[in-house]
C-alpha cells in the first residue's frame, strides 16, 4: 500500500514533468513536422539559467523560473529563423534529426564550457520543502506543486487550443497547412509563435523537473529518448494524447524502478514496442504527421 | 587508413577529367577497391604506431557500411544499428571464451547473430515509418542492452567481456601485440565486405530496394512486396553489422556495453552522413574522417569535440547535403556550368 502510494505520487509527478516538456515537442512535430532532438537541450538550458539565477545571483525561485523561460524563448527564436525554417515540413527526416543532433552537441559543449560538468541544483524555496497531508498520507510539497502545475498546463493548453483564436488557427494549420495559408492564416507567424510556446514549455519543465531529471551537460542527450517516446505514444500534435502517454509512461517507469530495479528500463521499452507495434501512429492517433 | 588517402578517392578537381564525367565516375567506381586497399596499406607503412586506432576504424567502417545499406539504399532511418553490431560482438566474444577460437569462425558467428537479431526485430518493426520507426529502433537497441546487462554470467554485464583470445589466422598468422595482424585482417575483411555490399546494391534485389526507397507504392503496384524487400535488406545489413562487431571483438579482445548503445547507433549515423549516405564509399570516407577527428579532438577535451562535430554536422546538413563523397559531383557539375 505504501509502495503503491509512492508509485502513484512519484509516477504522476514524473509523468507531469514528461508531459510539460514533451507537449511542446508534440505540437511542433504535429504542426511543423520537425523531429526536434534539440528540444531536451532547450529544457536543459532553462534549468541551468534558473540554477544560475538562484545560486549565482541569489534571486528567488519564482523570479529564476520566469527569467529562465524568457531567456530560453528569446535565445531560441533566432534559431527558429536561421535553422528550423529551413527544415520545416521537409520530407527528409534524416536531415532534421542530424541538424538538431548537431545543435544539441553544440549546446551540450556550450553548457559545459559555461557551467562545468558537475551536477547543478536549483535550490527550492522553503514553501516547497515540507510535506503536505492528503488524508492519512503525506506527500512532498514539491511533488504536489509539480502535479498541480502540470494539471494547470493541461487545462491552460486545452483552453488555448480549443477556445482562442490562436488555437483555432493552429489546429487548422496542423490539419492542412496549405489550406490554412490559402485562407489567409499567416502560417509563418503562427509557426514562430508555436515554436516559442513549445520552447517555453520545455523551459518550464526543465526548471520544475530539475529534482527528477538532474541537470548535467548530458541531460540533453540522456532524456530526449523519453520525450520522443511520449510523443510517439501520444500521437504527434495531440495534447490530451501526450498527457495520457506521459502519465502512463511515467507510472510504468516509476513502478519498474520501485518493484524490479535490477531490470532497469527493460519494461519501459518493452511497453513502448508493444504499443507502437499495435498503434504505429500513436495510441491516441495524432492529427497529422 | 589515413584520412587524406581515402579522401583522394572522391575528390579530383581536374577540369579535364571532369569534362568526361560519367565515364570518369564509372572508372573511379571500378578503382574504388584497389584505391582503398592501396590507401589502407599505405597507412599501414606510414602510421605504424596507430595500428590500434586504424584497426578500430576499419571495423567501424564495416559497421557504418551496414547502416549505409539500410539507410542509403533502403531509406530506413534507424537509430538502432548498434543492436546488431553489439549482438555480433557479444556472440563472437562468448563463443571465443567458451567454444571456438578460430577468427574466421568467430566472424561467422557474429554475422549469424547480427543477421538473426535484424531478421527478428526487422520483421517486427518495419511496418512503421518516420518517428515511430525511429522510436522502435531506439527501443530495440535499449532492450538488447538491458538483456546483455542482465545476462551477467555470460556477458560480464557492465564490466564488459574480456579474455577473447583468437587463435592464429589460418593457423599461420598470430595476432601479435603490435596489432599488425589485426590491422591487415580488419582491412581485408572490410575490403571483402565492401565488394560484397557493392555486389548486393548492384543486383536486381538492390535495385528493388532503391525502388522501395523512392516509391514504395509503385513497387507494390508492380507486384513487389516493399516490406519483404526491406526486411531482407535489414537482415543482410544485420549480418554486416554483426561481422563488424565480431571483428571488433576479435581484434580488440574485449566487448563493452557501449557497443550496444543508442549513442553508438547515433555515431554511426553521423559518420555516414558526414561521408555521404547512398554510396558505399561515403560510409568509409565518413568513418575515417569522423574517427580521425574524434581521436585528435577527444584527446584535448571531449566537450570541445562535441562542439566541433556539432557545428560540422549542422554545416553538412545545411550546405553539403550529400556529404563529403558528393564533393566530387559538385566539382564536376560546377565545372560544366
Amino acid at each position: 500500500m505504501e509502495t503503491l502510494f509512492g508509485i502513484v505520487v512519484d509516477g504522476v509527478a514524473y509523468g507531469m514533468i514528461l508531459f510539460i516538456i514533451s507537449v511542446g515537442l508534440s505540437v511542433t512535430l504535429g504542426l511543423m513536422r520537425v523531429v526536434n532532438l534539440a528540444h531536451g537541450a532547450f529544457a536543459m538550458v532553462a534549468g541551468y539559467v534558473a540554477s544560475y539565477a538562484a545560486q549565482g545571483l541569489g534571486l528567488p525561485y519564482a523570479v529564476g523560473l520566469v527569467a529562465a523561460i524568457l531567456f530560453t524563448v528569446l535565445a531560441t527564436l533566432p534559431l527558429e529563423k536561421l535553422l528550423y525554417r529551413r527544415i520545416y515540413g521537409s520530407a527528409n527526416e534524416l536531415a532534421q534529426v542530424l541538424l538538431t543532433i548537431g545543435l544539441t552537441f553544440v549546446i551540450v559543449a556550450g553548457i559545459n564550457y559555461l557551467f562545468g560538468p558537475t551536477l547543478k541544483r536549483i535550490p527550492l524555496p522553503d514553501a516547497l520543502l515540507g510535506t503536505v497531508a492528503i488524508g492519512p498520507k503525506s506527500i512532498p510539497v514539491h511533488r504536489a506543486f509539480v502535479i498541480a502545475l502540470g494539471a494547470a498546463t493541461v487545462l491552460g493548453l486545452w483552453w488555448l487550443l480549443e477556445r482562442t483564436d490562436f488555437g483555432i488557427k493552429l489546429r487548422a494549420a496542423v490539419d492542412d497547412p496549405n489550406m490554412a495559408a490559402a485562407l489567409g492564416i499567416r502560417t509563418e507567424r503562427l509557426y514562430t509563435a508555436t515554436f516559442a510556446l513549445g520552447t517555453g514549455l520545455a523551459a518550464l519543465g526543465g526548471v520544475l523537473g530539475a529534482e527528477l531529471l538532474p541537470l548535467e551537460p548530458y541531460y540533453a542527450i540522456r532524456y530526449i529518448v523519453l520525450f520522443l517516446a511520449v510523443v510517439a505514444v501520444g500521437g504527434a500534435g495531440n495534447i490530451l494524447g501526450s498527457a495520457a502517454a506521459a502519465l502512463a509512461l511515467g507510472i510504468v517507469d516509476t513502478a519498474g524502478k520501485y518493484l524490479i530495479p535490477s531490470f532497469g528500463e527493460f519494461f519501459f521499452y518493452a511497453a513502448l514496442i508493444l504499443i507502437l507495434f499495435r498503434w504505429p501512429h500513436g495510441f491516441f492517433q495524432g492529427r497529422a504527421a | 587508413m589515413g584520412g587524406r588517402d581515402t579522401g583522394a578517392v572522391a575528390i579530383d578537381p581536374s577540369p579535364q577529367v571532369a569534362a568526361r564525367g560519367p565515364w570518369f565516375r564509372r572508372a573511379l567506381g571500378g578503382a574504388a577497391v584497389p584505391l582503398l586497399a592501396a590507401a589502407g596499406l599505405a597507412a599501414f607503412w606510414l602510421f605504424p604506431n596507430d595500428l590500434g586506432l586504424m584497426t578500430r576504424i576499419a571495423a567501424t567502417a564495416l559497421y557504418v557500411l551496414s547502416l549505409d545499406l539500410v539507410l542509403g539504399f533502403g531509406g530506413i532511418a534507424t537509430l538502432g544499428q548498434a543492436a546488431m553490431f553489439g549482438a555480433g560482438a557479444y556472440a563472437a566474444g562468448i563463443a571465443a571464451v567458451h567454444l571456438v577460437s578460430d577468427p574466421l569462425v568467430l566472424l561467422a558467428v557474429g554475422g549469424l547473430a547480427g543477421g538473426l537479431v535484424a531478421l527478428v526485430t526487422g520483421a517486427l518493426i518495419l511496418h512503421a515509418r518516420g518517428l515511430t520507426l525511429l522510436m522502435l529502433t531506439i527501443a530495440v537497441v535499449q532492450i538488447v542492452q538491458e538483456v546483455v546487462n542482465k545476462a551477467r554470467d555470460l556477458t560480464g554485464g557492465s564490466d564488459g567481456l574480456s579474455g577473447i583470445e583468437p587463435s592464429p589466422l589460418f593457423g599461420l598468422f598470430r595476432f601479435d601485440m603490435f596489432g599488425r595482424t589485426s590491422y591487415l585482417f580488419a582491412l581485408a575483411v572490410l575490403l571483402v565486405g565492401f565488394l560484397v555490399a557493392r555486389r548486393i546494391v548492384r543486383s536486381p534485389f538492390g535495385l528493388a530496394c532503391r525502388g522501395v526507397k523512392e516509391d514504395p507504392l509503385r513497387v507494390a503496384a508492380l507486384g513487389g512486396s516493399p516490406r519483404r524487400y526491406l526486411v531482407t535488406l535489414y537482415a543482410i545489413a544485420g549480418v554486416f553489422a554483426g561481422v563488424a562487431g565480431a571483428l571488433t571483438a576479435v581484434t580488440s579482445g574485449i566487448v563493452g556495453l557501449d557497443s550496444v548503445s543508442f549513442s553508438w547507433s547515433a555515431e554511426a549515423l553521423v559518420m555516414l552522413v558526414l561521408g555521404g549516405a547512398g554510396r558505399l564509399v561515403g560510409a568509409i570516407i565518413g568513418t575515417v574522417a569522423f574517427m580521425t577527428i574524434h581521436h585528435v579532438m577527444a584527446a584535448i577535451d571531449p566537450f570541445h569535440w562535441m562542439l566541433f562535430i556539432g557545428l560540422f554536422l549542422m554545416g553538412t546538413v545545411l550546405f553539403l547535403p550529400g556529404g563529403i563523397a558528393s564533393l566530387a559531383d559538385r566539382l564536376i557539375k560546377g565545372n560544366r556550368a
